[in-house]
């Protein structure tokens, strides 16, 4: 919904005074049947180095059923860099919904004003991001891919892909507050764990009982993880894009990927084209991943895909174009015909581990 | 059973190329199209009509243009189309769209109650899923986002039972009406419109809302001034200090390719090696 294009440069705009006292960074901490989604620790990550820039504390944001463990949740958000963490417990809690979230984390937002609110772009997260920025009247930029603090104004530069992934901007709020970013799992790394830090916790009340909330939730079908790609949090990843020609040819990508056990991963076209589910999509569009080793196979590497693997441990790239631009952020390229190299990749890899397990 | 369904036109963004040299968006020649999540909450809305009667309101907010994607909703067997247009509303952000069609909608319900406002999951374009959840909020309607399945709709108990898309499973809720879906993709299928509804389509005289007939009386709520999010500059990504190392042999051979680079990447990258070994099978 954003168009860059009908905007002037950038205009010079001063934060209204009534927000002159808002400080410090939150994430929230999106938790799901007793398990914290691994985005919000990410997160943590990098609201540390935002806070750092400010001279700001960082701050989560626990909501969740009364107990041990959502009040667990908060000691592991220390230990991931959170100097405190807001407490909400309560009952209707329990499930996600996003009436009594919505309610909960507006709240606590026009009570304890922070100037920054970072949530993980997922399902859950974009519900929610959704609602309390409408409710709050401020702005909020989907699936950044970049946050940093602009030195001259003290604010957010909420960097995303646009037209289609086929350029970056960055996004300022510059008269509201508080600065709502979402950002996607794997975009940021995760940080290292010290199980030494600790800090305080701030209770708050919800205030809502059960009978005033209007939806309800009957049943959770959880899902049955064998039956669907695990790509996002992956380590080893062989995609396959255009340059494979055929849907027939694309058993090369899976050949590789069964030597490797690794996860098969797709770009855009030909997920469109339907020779791959949507599931195995890489990319703004798709899933963002940081596997240890990537290997792209006849994908040119549009901003729109690189923004979804860049930060792979090691990129391989095979592609026919010398000029390709995956090549500009690979480790490794190799030129040529993907329907070629794929094959002979696998039976490399093949005679390689196959020595390398006979020694080890 | 009275259905707005709020949709987008969107470019074809497969076919968004950048020019080369001046890292500008070549905007010639790019179709543009109904953004494709919107048409599973159009075919959705169409169904319950299939099923208990009444009508489909297809809404959009964008330039003159748009029309043609309203009256691709109408070929569909939408009833009824509008289109938002102003100059007010240029530049709008997620806040200040969810603003225009929120109090379009509120201009609708005057005539005719809604019991559901559909929208696509998000769009092509802009991809962040916040038009919907706004327009929910402000008109304080129940929010079922990524929905797959309607189980249930019971119209004199003003109730619904969905199934909703969560993180690791899918959520059964029941909730009341009115209330806003977000329809999530690969949930139904378009169906190819009538004869008698591509006629209509073609000739229908479509309702242009301006900022005044969508109710909106403070302009400064809408389009650029009701944007709190700025966007600055546009560029395109920076490459990585060095360029990939490029694998070649005497031969070219994709065999001598592929051992070469196995070598290279086991020595500069013991760890990888390592970690397959430790998986393949």
């Amino acid at each position: 919904m954003i168009e860059p294009a009908k905007k002037p440069a950038r205009r010079k705009v001063e934060l209204d005074p009534r927000f002159a006292s808002y400080k410090g960074v939150w994430v929230f901490i999106e938790n799901e049947r007793g398990a914290v989604h691994p985005v919000s620790w990410e997160l943590l990550g990098e609201g540390r180095k935002l806070a750092d820039v400010l001279g700001v504390e960082l701050a989560g944001v626990v909501m969740g059923p009364p107990g041990e463990a959502t009040r667990g949740f908060c000691a592991e958000a220390f230990h991931h860099g959170a100097d405190f963490c807001y407490l909400v417990q309560d009952e209707v809690l329990r499930d996600y919904r996003n009436e009594p979230y919505t309610k909960g984390l507006t709240d606590l937002v026009n009570a304890c004003q922070p100037e920054i609110l970072l949530l993980g772009a997922t399902t859950l997260g974009r519900d929610l991001a959704g609602s309390v920025a409408t409710t709050l009247a401020t702005g909020l930029t989907a699936d950044c891919t970049e946050l940093a603090i602009d030195p001259e104004s003290r604010c957010l530069a909420a960097t995303r892909p646009t037209f289609g992934g086929s350029l970056l901007c960055t996004i300022m709020t510059q008269r509201h507050r508080p600065q709502m970013a979402t950002v996607r799992p794997r975009v940021m790394a995760m940080p290292d764990r010290d199980s030494s830090r600790s800090g305080r916790i701030v209770e708050h009340p919800l205030g809502m009982v059960e009978s005033s909330i209007v939806t309800k939730v009957l049943e959770y079908l959880p899902d049955n993880r064998q039956d669907q790609p695990q790509l996002v949090y992956a380590d080893i990843i062989v995609a396959g894009g255009r340059g494979l020609k055929k849907p027939e040819n694309f058993h090369r990508v899976w050949d590789l990927a069964r030597v490797l056990g690794a996860e098969v991963g797709a770009s855009r076209p030909v997920v469109q084209a339907g020779w791959v589910e949507l599931d195995r999509q890489v990319g703004q569009s798709g899933k963002t991943v940081r596997p240890k080793l990537y290997i792209a196979a006849g994908i040119s590497g549009a901003v729109q895909h690189r923004v979804g693997m860049q930060d792979s441990d090691v990129i391989i790239a095979i592609n026919n174009d010398p000029n390709a631009p995956i090549f500009d952020f690979a480790h490794y390229g190799i030129v040529g015909n993907a329907m070629q190299i794929l094959p002979a990749l696998t039976e490399a890899f093949r005679a390689h581990l196959a020595q390398a397990r006979k020694v080890g | 059973m009275h259905s707005v369904v709020c949709i987008k036109q969107v470019p074809d963004s497969a076919q968004i190329r950048v020019h080369p040299v001046t890292n500008t968006i070549m905007r010639q020649g790019v179709p543009a199209i109904i953004n494709p999540y919107d048409l599973f909450a159009l075919e959705q809305a169409l169904r319950l009509k299939d099923r208990f009667g009444g009508t489909v309101t297809v809404v959009t907010m964008g330039p003159p243009q748009a029309e043609v994607a309203l009256r691709k909703a109408l070929s569909f067997g939408a009833d009824e189309a509008i289109l938002v247009s102003d100059r007010a509303f240029a530049g709008a952000d997620t806040l200040a769209t969810s603003c225009a069609l929120a109090s379009t909608i509120r201009q609708i319900r005057k005539n005719m109650p809604v019991d559901i406002v559909f929208t696509g999951k998000q769009t092509i374009d802009g991809d962040t899923a916040q038009v919907g959840p706004g327009i929910a909020r402000r008109l304080d309607l129940q929010l079922l986002t990524y929905v797959s399945r309607i189980l249930e709709v019971d119209h004199g108990a003003r109730q619904i039972r969905v199934e909703r898309r969560a993180e690791g499973g899918v959520q059964v809720l029941r909730t009341a009406l009115p209330c806003l879906i977000t329809m999530l993709e690969g949930t139904n299928e378009m169906r190819f419109g009538t004869m008698a509804d591509m006629f209509r389509a073609a000739r229908a005289e479509l309702k242009v809302w301006d900022r005044l007939a969508a109710g909106i009386e403070d302009p400064s709520l809408v389009g650029l001034k009701g944007s709190p999010t700025v966007v600055g500059k546009v560029f395109a990504p920076k490459p990585r200090a060095l360029r990939a190392e490029m694998i070649e042999t005497a031969t070219q051979e994709p065999k001598d390719l592929a051992v070469t680079l196995l070598a290279k990447l086991f020595t500069q990258h013991p760890r990888i090696e390592r970690e397959l070994a430790r998986r393949a099978v």
